[in-house]
């Protein structure tokens, strides 16, 4: 290890902490799996492994990839939902790796809902 | 891949003891036989805080805190979370047996009324891994004092930050640094004084044993601002895991040219080396502890000049505790204004009053949830002890709550809505300290508490001065005489003339101090030593010879459990019948009282 200088050690630190956004729960946007039996059963670790591989792929470092049950419609799983700040959630539906790594970068990435998958715009009611 | 969930383990000695590392082993191997090795991380941290629920597991970016986890938890745990990614219920936090379990950690309220500043990495970081200190911000606050600011404007900082001495003093730490600077000597010493030896405290080694880094920043700012260029760690050996996390984060700051030469490409140079005590008491009194580093007995020397002025080998010598260290980065990135915004009292009014900024405590005793806190100055004793601890364990009632170590007192109900500061601590009798709080219920006896200290220090007395050697000596002999029934009327007035004897007599503060277990339990509870001495009563149930047992007619079912686990078979009685105990055969070892489930064993 070579000895640190002051801008060697700002620049070690932006390197380190995107690797730490995970850690300190930051995120430009949650993409959430929808892992109930169903979703398991119906693929979605390997469009998990997928959409991780996409991320590494791309030195992706803000956006976080969270898993939760069955979102409800077990026929048309493996689904996700893209959570971004301020924005209402999309549902996707039917998913494959292909599907999941296009939500990634047209959607979370560029901006645009990718309209052919998109199941539904907005949340359930709770409460 | 990049992971996606971070498990942070706690592997704090608390939490070591409580087998987590067992824990650790289990949950790495079941992630393993999953495949789930290259999306989940697996993390070693120091102390979470709560040490009461260990093991403690803690799942970043969602913060799901787990609790009590064991190594059977395991599989369930993995395929329930990590797999099907639902938050495992059966191991979160449940205040009560009729609450709903709380999943995130930051609405538990053990934690909610928290404050982190010395403690702000804790639980979020590997301490054996610099570059997990540097993520979060660490060592910025020594950049920029190197790069933009002059050893004058560092002290100023401080100064105007208001930080006092969390060791114990509070003296004002800005104060002592200019002193320092401003002394003459050929050579200057800093030191670290991680010799922390109150009774129930542990707050200085869970800082070095969660976050090593934020203590060593602290003390090369403070080089930098005195003019320092070596400086000695004292640890006490009893803190083996503090003692090797120290080691290894200073050989990485070498590594990573943090300390050495030429720290960041600066031509400022300065070295820490660490320095393990045998783990005398008085030797976190910072004279005695400037001896033993010099390889003398560890004796206390009379202050008439200060160490910042004469201190180790005659130079003048910066001597801070681990927690004013690691608060120093924080004040210089975050600024004095904002650091001294928090706490009791505008430093504006005064500059050396006040107390500013947060302090650590280690919360132990009968509250429900025992662990390391930290809070903002000003904080009532009440909130502290309810809100954060939860309450008094097992229904009881709240006696009294010990502050400050064997130099504090013992704080009673009506004083519980006191805002805690050092000011307000020593104008009741007792002290901040260095941050132990130990609370206490009605079965706790107070003269057995004061015995207790007395005891200790007893034992510690470095025995350089007499009235300290001897009258501590003289105190445990009435104390065990009064807890043995034996009490005199003279007694309570012989206590406290001795106590005076020995704050005017004694060279250090810890023999001055000495006497105040005594002089604060009489103060605020004198009716129970009255009791002992006149009525042959412990009101508390806590001194053997003042008390006995029997079984109420009543209450009693005849179920035998008494009878089962009595030591010395003294208990008798016919199924489902009265049992009895031989008075004459009890030995009084509360294990019948205990083990009963219709509180019908009586002591008094």
């Amino acid at each position: 290890m070579k000895k640190l200088t002051i801008t060697d050690l700002e620049k070690l630190r932006q390197k380190i902490q995107e690797d730490h956004t995970v850690r300190e729960g930051k995120a430009l946007a949650t993409i959430n799996l929808h892992m109930g039996t169903c979703g398991i059963a119906a693929g979605m670790r390997k469009v998990m492994t997928a959409l991780l591989q996409e991320i590494e792929a791309k030195d992706i470092k803000n956006v976080r990839v969270s898993t939760s049950g069955c979102a409800g419609l077990c026929s048309r799983e493996p689904m996700a939902t893209v959570l971004i700040a301020g924005q209402p959630p999309v549902k996707y539906a039917d998913l494959t790796d292909e599907k999941i790594r296009r939500i990634l970068n047209e959607h979370v990435l560029g901006g645009n809902l990718v309209k052919e998958y998109v199941l539904a715009v907005g949340s359930e009611r709770v409460g | 891949m990049p992971y996606r969930l971070h498990m942070l383990l706690c592997a704090g000695t608390g939490c070591v003891s409580n087998r987590s590392l067992e824990v650790k082993e289990a949950l790495e191997k079941e992630i393993q036989q999953r495949g789930l090795e290259s999306e989940i991380q697996v993390i070693a941290t120091g102390c979470n805080g709560f040490c009461g629920v260990g093991p403690i597991v803690l799942v970043q970016p969602d913060g799901i805190f787990y609790q009590q986890v064991k190594v059977r938890d395991i599989p369930a745990l993995v395929e329930e979370h990590l797999v099907k990614g639902r938050p495992y219920k059966k191991l979160m936090f449940t205040p009560s047996k009729e609450a709903e379990p709380i999943p995130k950690m930051n609405d538990i309220p053990f934690f909610g009324k928290q404050m982190l500043i010395a403690l702000r990495n804790r639980g979020l970081i590997d301490p054996e891994n610099i570059e997990e200190y540097i993520a979060r911000d660490g060592y910025k606050a020594l950049a920029k004092v190197l790069s933009s600011m002059t050893p004058e404007q560092v002290i100023e900082e401080v100064k105007v930050s208001g930080l006092r001495g969390r060791g114990g003093g509070g003296f004002p730490t800005g104060l002592k640094w200019e002193v320092c600077r401003n002394a003459i000597g050929d050579e200057k010493y800093l030191i670290c004084n991680c010799d922390e030896g109150d009774p129930g405290a542990f707050m200085d080694r869970s800082i070095v044993e969660s976050d090593p880094h934020s203590v060593i920043e602290g003390m090369a700012i403070g080089a930098y601002a005195v003019g320092i260029l070596q400086a000695y760690i004292y640890v006490r050996m009893e803190y083996p895991l503090a003692l090797k996390r120290f080691i290894l984060a200073l050989d990485q700051a070498r590594e990573y040219g943090l300390i050495g030469e030429n720290i960041l490409g600066t031509s400022f140079s300065f070295d820490i080396e660490v320095h393990r005590g045998a783990g005398a008491f008085v030797c976190g009194e910072e004279t005695a502890l400037i001896a033993s580093i010099e390889g003398k007995p560890g004796e206390p020397r009379a202050k008439y000049v200060y160490p910042a002025q004469q201190g180790l080998r005659d130079m003048p010598t910066l001597i801070n505790n681990v927690e004013t260290w690691a608060n120093i980065p924080v004040i210089i990135q975050r600024g004095a204004k904002w650091f001294s915004s928090i706490g009791t009292r505008d430093v504006s009014e005064s500059e050396q009053g006040g107390s500013t900024g947060t302090k650590v405590f280690s919360l132990v005793g009968k509250v429900n949830n025992t662990g390391l806190v930290e809070v903002p100055m000003g904080i009532k004793l009440r909130e502290i002890i309810y809100d954060i601890g939860g309450g008094i364990a097992g229904g009881k009632r709240f006696k009294a709550v010990q502050t400050g170590g064997p130099s504090g007192g013992c704080l009673p109900e009506e004083l519980l809505d006191l805002p805690v500061d050092f000011d307000r601590l020593l104008s009741v009798g007792s002290m901040m300290g260095s941050g132990g709080m130990i609370v206490m219920d009605e079965e706790d006896c107070m003269v057995d508490v004061a015995r207790y200290f007395i005891d200790f220090l007893n034992g510690e007395s470095c025995g350089k001065c007499t009235p300290c050697r001897e009258g501590l000596r003289q105190m445990r002999e009435i104390l065990n005489r009064i807890c043995d029934g034996k009490g005199e009327d003279a007694d309570i007035q012989k206590l406290e003339d001795l106590s005076e004897l020995m704050v005017e007599g004694s060279l250090c503060a810890l023999g001055g101090t000495a006497p105040n277990p005594v002089l604060n339990t009489l103060r605020y509870f004198k009716d129970e030593y009255v009791a002992h001495i006149k009525d042959r009563r412990c009101p508390a149930g806590t001194c053997q010879a003042l008390i006995t047992y029997r079984i109420d007619a009543e209450k009693c079912t005849g179920c035998a459990l008494c009878a089962k686990h009595c030591p010395v078979n003294c208990i008798s009685g016919e199924p489902k019948k009265l049992h009895t105990i031989e008075i004459s055969a009890c030995i009084k070892c509360g294990t019948c009282y205990d083990a009963c489930r219709f509180d019908a064993v009586i002591r008094k």
